[in-house]
């Protein structure tokens, strides 16, 4: 369907220019609209990123270094790691899980579950961090028994764990079903026949067909669990090196006008950001790659 | 589905959907449920205060207003670069091809104080455009900027494929029965592309409704002016003011979720006109 694109047939008459001059955009008009088109991309994507990196060295490299080593950094640092440590399992193994019942069974309510999987997607970062208060808030659900037996989840780390694990619920699960779907269940019958057990399968014949895909859902899966601000602004409570991460870090250091300083930080995320670009391209060629038989 | 009957060999069922199940509804369903069962305890009274004061009336207005726009920026512009990464070749095409998702990758934050310090009297893109009397931080002019931003890959990732997909043989058959560039992009292009181009440009409104992090520094936030939807939400909380932060949100949430009801059925549109094309 492609490879169809390249060949104009070339018709016998006089119209042939004519036809290819059809076909073809005019060359100011290429010009032109490559033009608006990079622009356009220069003034919202690339300004914003070189400004990051020139804001943060703004104050020289030393002020830099001492940002982002400063103790409080450190521990939004290390709470960032373990969140996205504990969300990124968890809703990884969940996709693989979700993806198994959907692609390789048939049962009633299939569609709805394939719709409920990507709600979170529809919910405002801001609303997801709601729901939790209104859980195990003070006013909450659960609130007053959690107050009784010194359980706090809200404006500790739980809370941000549970928001992070909600507002990127989806993105293995959307990954694997398309792929598992198109792969088909033949192997891993013939594994079964053949007298593997059901780990067996799933270690040598699931798990290699789909490594590159669920790599892929992870990729994307981390950077939004270890970039995400408005769910967990809502559950952290802001407390100084015990419920920061590092974009609420950021937040903080902005907003007491310690504008290098925020900046500073802000690259942690912004080089996380462009490795995780990298990495997504060189996934998507190498998924295209073993597509093709 | 042939393959049904053969399915039932393989293992795990019980487990992998149980699991999912329990998952799923732990983690998504019954917080999902616990706002609307909050906002059904409340009085019809206390729920038209909190949702229909003034002060929400003007953050939906920002809020859906500013999306729009940068909807509607994005439709434009996402168009054209699809159509000039599907279609021309130069250097360093694969590069901005990448680059274009930046916005899904690069934490809301960043993107908020990033903007608002270019977008300030004394920033880069703020110095050129106060002599000509336009005040962007701070401004709704502000918070359009910054939701064109977060929406920029939405047009362009859903126009693409389908750009690619595009079969040759129709535009070629247009040109040899004598149609010119201009009503072969009127006639065959534009209406294979258009169900992909309103979605692109549903998803990055969808997305904008619900944004914070990107536009919370650059808003102002001042109440009646400058407040977002999300924001105004997160300050109810922040005063205890529980049960009208529940309200707005089941508002916005029902919002949301009409939002992509449509955008499903656009999907199934253009699924429609792809396989009939092809």
């Amino acid at each position: 369907m492609i490879a169809a694109a390249a060949q104009i047939p070339v018709a016998t008459s006089a119209s042939a220019p004519r036809v290819r001059a059809a076909l073809q955009d005019p060359p100011l008009l290429r010009a032109g609209l490559i033009a608006v088109a990079l622009g356009f991309l220069a003034l919202f994507l690339l300004l914003p990123l070189v400004a990051v990196f020139t804001e943060a060295l703004s104050a020289g490299l030393g002020a830099y270094w001492a940002a982002i080593s400063d103790p409080i950094a450190r521990a939004a640092i290390e709470l960032t790691l373990v969140v996205a440590g504990i969300s990124v399992p968890a809703n990884a193994v969940f996709g693989i899980a979700a993806a198994w019942a959907i692609t390789r069974f048939d049962f009633p309510g299939k569609s709805i579950l394939v719709s409920l999987i990507d709600l979170p997607f529809a919910v405002s970062p801001v609303i997801s961090g709601l729901i939790f208060v209104l859980l195990f808030g003070a006013q909450g659900v659960f609130g007053p028994w959690l107050l009784a037996h010194d359980v706090k989840i809200i404006f500790a780390v739980p809370g941000i764990v549970l928001a992070t694990t909600f507002i990127t619920f989806p993105f293995v699960a959307r990954e694997l079903i398309p792929l598992m779907e198109e792969q088909g269940s033949e192997e891993e019958e013939a594994a079964i026949s053949l007298g593997a057990s059901g780990w067996q399968m799933f270690r040598r014949v699931t798990l290699p067909n789909i490594r590159v895909g669920l790599l892929y859902g992870i990729v994307l899966l981390n950077a939004r669990a270890m970039g995400e601000f408005g769910a967990v602004s809502v559950v952290s409570g802001h407390i100084r090196g015990l419920t920061n991460t590092i974009p609420l870090h950021v937040e903080i250091l902005y907003n007491e006008y310690q504008s290098a300083a925020a900046f500073a930080v802000a690259t942690l995320l912004a080089l996380l950001a462009l490795v995780t670009l990298v990495a997504k391209r060189v996934l998507e060629w190498r998924i295209r790659q073993e597509s093709q038989p | 589905m042939a393959g049904a009957r053969k399915k039932n060999v393989l293992p795990g069922f019980g487990l992998t959907l149980g699991f999912s199940l329990l998952y799923l509804s732990l983690l998504v369903l019954i917080p999902l449920s616990a706002l609307f069962f909050r906002a059904a305890s409340l009085s019809w009274a206390d729920f038209v205060a909190a949702v229909a004061s003034p002060r929400a009336l003007a953050a939906y207005e920002l809020s859906f207003g500013a999306s729009l726009a940068a909807a509607l920026v994005n439709a434009f512009f996402g168009l054209i670069v699809a159509w000039v990464l599907v279609r021309y070749r130069f250097p360093g095409r694969e590069l901005v091809d990448a680059f274009v998702d930046l916005p899904f990758a690069l934490p809301t934050a960043v993107a908020g104080i990033t903007l608002t310090t270019l977008l300030a009297k004394n920033g880069w893109l703020g110095r050129l455009l106060e002599p000509l009397g336009i005040q962007a931080a701070y401004t709704p002019l502000g918070v359009a900027i910054a939701l064109t931003f977060i929406g920029l890959p939405f047009v362009v990732r859903s126009v693409q494929p389908v750009l690619e997909e595009l079969e040759a043989e129709a535009e070629e058959a247009a040109a040899s029965l004598g149609a010119g560039r201009l009503s072969i992009f009127r006639r065959v292009l534009f209406p294979a592309v258009w169900p992909a181009l309103v979605t692109g440009a549903a998803l990055a409104f969808a997305r904008s409704l619900g944004e914070y992090g990107s536009v919370v520094f650059i808003s102002g936030n001042m109440p009646l002016r400058t407040e977002i939807v999300p924001l105004l939400i997160v300050t109810k909380l922040e005063q205890y003011d529980y049960a009208g932060a529940t309200a707005v949100a089941a508002v916005m949430l029902v919002a949301s979720f009409a939002i992509l009801l449509g955008i499903n059925a656009l999907q199934a549109v253009g699924r429609r006109r792809m396989a009939g094309a092809g």
